[in-house]
């Protein structure tokens, strides 16, 4: 552990005090921000020489970011538990006997929930709900069983105080996945986020439209591309915390992105770019990923103690890490006016182009690159189409075309999405706001969905312009609890935090309503 | 090959007929409706030009070739609808001719996002030639195609276009014939016709009446028109439309906007005839 300065130490200790004293943060608020304060204090990873001058720098400057993950990862940022052994096998540690029915199933999940670490504390991931509770939901009559999968989700959106945490649902129709979604389309929560894995051949039109119905009142589901994301991950996979693809009993280690936009603010033209200044930033960024593992895996001790590895629940072997981007368009946009052409990303060809030259640029690098600790993905890392922070500025998630430049034909939009959905298996997404007092017609959506399947797009959200629940980038907030925190007082999820700064910040309310 | 009035192309639509379609309007009608929310695709230009001087984009030309048309320049159409407004024939000038082979190629591109086409107008029956080569060619890729009309083409008279037809949305803008000489100035008796014609066909897709209160009698139309297709109540969908003043030509734009509550009642009085499908917009 190497040694810090003492004015370092002070500058913390004030910011630790100003915590406390913070009138808008929960009390779990603040333990959470003070325990990453003192973990800033660390310096145990091996950190690859220029990384400093990447990813210590203003937002509008920097060209790497670890996304808050701290100086000494103590968990993975991502654990995806394997539930659905624990409700044949129960757990020795948490002291639990296998569920014999849907009152024991729903109590044992929300027990589990409470031991899953993550990079926000919460679980990124609490289960394909209807497969996990299709087994006991004739256990009681439905409307009983509605009346607990009520309490159960209300339980989970007070409690998982985040709402990264994802559910799955789907492909194929159940009945505990039809209550479900007759039971969020009531509640109107942010957590926990959830997707419909969809595949024409599998999923019905009936279950379909009635997760179409439920996402136009509470922004969920969104809907993942099910073939694309089995024929790359493997049947095992799950959507996580935003839109994150990756392997059931196993997770992410680590998230990093790149500013793409930044990067091209570096360069002097774009032989520039492609030659020197992007393959700079990935080595650096890939190196630092790599000691970020490496004292996760071999020093942390979390994959020898933990309880979810030691009974199994999920397997070293099977994590992965991410190798995020954003500022696609931005950065296509920059590299063009260098190029004294004024083409724009989304509307011109010669720029789009140059957007998936980029992508294709990032994913060779990402393929030769090798880390010994994600052989579930073939040794290397997956791509990420990250979806931004609060605090960016003129850096538009991923591929995203920049909010108030959408095209005007929703159509071309999608076409545009086509382009670069593919390059991240773990996790892409492109967000639509709908006019539902235009669109009282949910097999639209439904053709739009199966053609953009069809298509290779990877995952789209929806959400009606008018609800309360919105989709800020890859998560859900009520705008009426952005309202209560602008006002000054504390709520419930620290996700409507983030969401108020991307409402300030990255004008999500401003989205082309379809 | 002959080339047709094009008016406008919607690449996406969720309210012409069932999901996500494209649909293509075409120029020209045969009725007068009081209330047309698109008064501007009732005639075909006649070039005399007013529009060429005032478009501000430039965006309209006489041809020196050909007898002194109006070309259309859509590039630099800025789409601020003044020679639309200012025709004194109420046709458009920003027609695009099209054969029905290039129409396909243009909903073509929309696959696999749509489910089919739908052809509107003006009244797209006009072109019953257009319709049969455009389908027939949809129907190879396994497109649906629908037609939206006025019922005023005898659809029993052309097997063929019913061939390639799935199915029709008929407007019933009036049940008795003096009103419906009011609100259109034609006759009904081939609308009515056509209502029964179709639903028995199993091709009657959807009816609508637009709620003009004060115009006619919105009442018995939705009632009689209900008793009518009666038998084929749980295979037709009903659309109420309530009228608004939005686009239509100022000397009729003084009618009233339906209640809600005047439309819940139709509905209603429906659901009571067994009709299960009703839309209310």
């Amino acid at each position: 552990m190497r040694p810090i300065t003492m004015e370092r130490v002070e500058q913390t200790r004030a910011e630790i005090l100003e915590t406390i004293k913070s009138p808008v943060l929960t009390h779990e608020q603040k333990v959470a921000t003070m325990a990453n304060k003192a973990d800033s204090l660390m310096e145990v990873l091996d950190l690859p020489e220029g990384l400093d001058e990447l990813l210590n720098e203003s937002i509008d400057t920097k060209c790497i970011c670890d996304l808050n993950e701290g100086h000494a990862p103590v968990r993975p940022r991502y654990i995806i538990p394997d539930y659905a052994k624990f409700m044949r096998e129960g757990s020795e540690f948490l002291q639990l006997d296998p569920p014999k029915d849907l009152f024991e199933a729903l109590n044992s999940l929300l027990i589990f929930y409470k031991h899953v670490p993550s990079v926000t504390n919460f679980p990124v991931y609490v289960g394909a709900l209807d497969e996990l509770l299709e087994p006991f939901i004739n256990d009681v009559d439905e409307e009983t069983a509605k009346k607990l999968l009520r309490l159960f989700l209300i339980h989970v959106d007070r409690t998982v105080l985040d709402s990264f945490s994802h559910a799955n649902i789907g492909p194929k129709p159940t009945k505990a996945g039809r209550l479900l979604l007759e039971v969020e389309e009531d509640l109107e929560q942010a957590v926990p986020n959830l997707t419909m894995k969809y595949d024409a051949e599998l999923t019905d039109d009936d279950f379909a439209l009635q997760a179409i119905k439920t996402s136009l009142r509470s922004a969920k589901p969104s809907f993942a591309n099910h073939k694309m994301f089995s024929s790359e991950l493997g049947e095992d996979y799950v959507i996580a915390s935003c839109y994150n693809g990756l392997k059931l009993g196993g997770g992410s280690y680590t998230l990093c992105r790149m500013i793409l936009s930044n990067i091209a603010k570096r360069a002097d033209s774009l032989k520039d770019f492609q030659e020197k200044q992007l393959p700079y930033v990935m080595d650096i960024m890939a190196r630092y990923m790599d000691a970020r593992i490496k004292f996760e895996v071999e020093e942390s001790g979390f994959f020898q103690n933990n309880f979810l590895a030691k009974e199994g629940f999920i397997h070293q072997d099977r994590f992965t890490a991410m190798f995020g981007m954003v500022g696609l368009a931005e950065c296509v946009n920059i590299l063009m006016e260098k190029e004294g052409k004024s083409g724009r990303f989304g509307h011109d060809k010669e720029a789009d182009e140059l957007g998936v030259a980029i992508m294709e640029q990032i994913n060779d690098f990402n393929e030769q690159h090798v880390n010994p600790y994600c052989s579930v993905t073939g040794g290397h890392f997956l791509l990420h189409a990250q979806v931004g922070l609060s605090d960016d500025r003129e850096v538009s998630p991923g591929t995203r075309i920049p909010i108030g430049e959408e095209p005007e034909e929703l159509f071309e939009h999608l076409k545009h999405c086509s382009l670069f959905h593919k390059y991240f298996p773990s996790g892409t997404g492109d967000i639509f706001p709908i006019d539902t007092t235009v669109h009282k017609n949910p097999e639209f959506l439904l053709d739009i969905i199966k053609g953009s399947f069809k298509d290779n797009l990877r995952y789209l959200s929806f959400y009606s312009s008018d609800s309360d629940v919105i989709r800020i980038t890859g998560y859900l907030v009520k705008r009426s609890e952005i309202e209560k925190l602008r006002s000054g007082v504390a709520v419930l999820q620290d996700t409507t935090a983030l969401g108020m700064g991307a409402a300030d910040n990255c004008r999500i309310e401003e989205r082309k309503v379809r | 090959m002959t080339k047709y009035p094009v008016n406008k192309i919607i690449l996406f639509s969720s309210v012409d007929g069932p999901g996500n379609r494209t649909v293509i309007f075409l120029q020209g009608c045969n009725f007068d409706c009081k209330y047309c929310h698109n008064p501007e695709t009732r005639r075909l230009c006649i070039g005399c030009g007013t529009c060429v001087t005032k478009c501000p984009a430039g965006a309209l030309q006489r041809s020196e070739e050909n007898g002194g048309q109006v070309v259309f320049l859509p590039e630099k159409c800025v789409s601020c609808d003044t020679c639309i407004h200012i025709c004194p024939h109420d046709a458009s000038p920003r027609i695009r001719p099209m054969t029905a082979a290039e129409a396909f190629e243009a909903v073509k591109r929309q696959m696999p996002y749509i489910r089919g086409v739908t052809v509107s107008g003006g009244e797209c029956t006009l072109y019953p030639d257009f319709l049969r080569e455009l389908f027939a060619l949809c129907k190879e890729v396994s497109l649906s195609t629908f037609i939206d009309s006025n019922g005023t083409y005898d659809f029993a008279s052309d097997p063929e276009l019913m061939a390639v037809t799935d199915g029709v949305m008929l407007d019933i803008k009036a049940f008795s014939g003096e009103d419906h000489l009011t609100v259109t100035a034609c006759d009904n008796r081939q609308v009515l016709k056509n209502a029964l014609f179709l639903a028995e066909e199993g091709k009657l897709f959807e009816v609508r009446t637009v709620i003009v209160p004060g115009l006619y009698d919105t009442e018995q139309t939705v009632l009689e028109t209900g008793k009518l297709l009666k038998d084929y109540c749980g295979q037709v969908r009903y659309k109420i439309i309530a009228y608004r003043p939005m686009g239509v030509r100022e000397s009729y734009s003084h009618y009233p906007v339906p209640e809600q509550a005047l439309l819940e009642d139709y509905a209603e009085r429906l659901r009571e005839m067994g009709w299960r499908d009703i839309v209310i917009i």
